[in-house]
């Protein structure tokens, strides 16, 4: 069961970097160097790659081996920040989660790392402006999870479009960045989709 | 302690590492330790953190190690890299805040005369005020 969901998520965010990079690579054109696409669909195809060993692992330990390999493959800035994500996240599981608190305790690790490892938090349109109203969502106890979840990734993802960017690449065109979604929040959207599918998938 | 600071270029482009590391040697000659790193893992634009890290062990001064980046990517990679040293080593590595042609430089030149990682990083960073 363990293995099988770990695999699951990995070919289906292989598959979606895949299908979106073209989408995230023209995003970061409009605000940032315009290889987003192309450095998260590496990383992910790496993981692919490594999936038959990753999935063998306990859940804390596949989190840091595909942490790692983002982490080695990826070659921009979104490597060690997705790859911190899960490193951490991989730390903080003794074991896998298997409710809703226990999963938000293991994720609020992972934002926390992104946060340090960018210098960063909501606001500044990143990726944690996806990363955090998702954490929030499911720390709160109402409604159904992964409705909750998926719908904090959307709003937060287009939270960014009026941003004025202080991060990273984005913060050297000012003004001009205000008006386009953020690359990282897009993928990090597309990735907190790819988990929820998954869940409801598997129920 | 005769040893002087090293100096470690990390570009997205290895072109551009490469001619700033050429540029600290012809100004500054051959006393201080430089290494450079550019490219991502599969050879285009980007940065390789394993690259990184091997450069910086490279070069590896006991009087430390100063690292100049171009772009947002490449100190977010070097900061991981530095990590990813052992907790000795990674205490003697600073990541410069400045140009990465003239940091590494001026950089080097500070470096040249002995001076220790504080100091190194303080000249690098010079050109920013």
């Amino acid at each position: 069961m363990k293995t099988e969901f770990l695999r699951a998520v990995i070919d289906r965010a292989a598959e979606t970097m895949r299908a979106h990079s073209p989408e995230l690579t023209e995003l970061d054109q409009a605000i940032g160097d315009g290889d987003h696409g192309t450095n998260m669909q590496r990383g992910f195809n790496a993981i692919e790659a490594a999936a038959d060993e990753i999935s063998a692992l306990d859940f804390g330990p596949a989190l840091q081996k595909a942490g790692m390999t983002l982490v080695t493959t990826v070659g921009g800035a979104s490597g060690p920040l997705y790859g911190s994500l899960l490193m951490s996240m991989g730390k903080a599981a003794a074991n896998k989660p298997t409710d809703r608190a226990s999963f938000a305790a293991v994720f609020s690790e992972g934002v926390e790392a992104v946060k340090r490892r960018g210098k960063s938090d909501v606001g500044a349109k990143t990726m944690l402006d996806v990363l955090v109203p998702v954490l929030h969502a499911l720390q709160e106890d109402g409604g159904d999870a992964v409705v909750a979840a998926r719908q904090a990734a959307d709003e937060g993802l287009e939270s960014t479009r009026t941003m004025l960017a202080t991060k990273g690449r984005a913060s050297f065109l000012g003004e001009r960045s205000v008006g386009h979604l953020d690359p990282g929040a897009r993928s990090s959207a597309l990735l907190v989709h790819v988990v929820c599918d998954l869940i409801e998938e598997s129920q | 302690m005769s040893e002087s600071v090293s100096i470690v270029i990390v570009s997205h482009s290895p072109q551009v590492a490469r001619g700033a590391a050429d540029m600290v040697r012809e100004m500054v000659g051959e006393e201080v330790q430089v290494a450079h790193c550019g490219g991502n893992p599969a050879g285009g634009l980007g940065t390789d953190v394993m690259a990184i890290k091997s450069a910086i062990e490279s070069v590896y001064s006991q009087k430390g190690v100063a690292i100049l980046v171009d772009l947002g990517g490449a100190e977010t990679n070097s900061e991981m890299a530095v990590e990813m040293l052992p907790a000795e080593m990674g205490e003697r590595v600073v990541i410069c805040n400045a140009p990465i042609v003239e940091g590494a430089v001026m950089a080097a030149t500070e470096a040249a005369g002995g001076a220790p990682l504080e100091a190194v990083k303080a000249t690098a960073e010079e050109f920013l005020s």
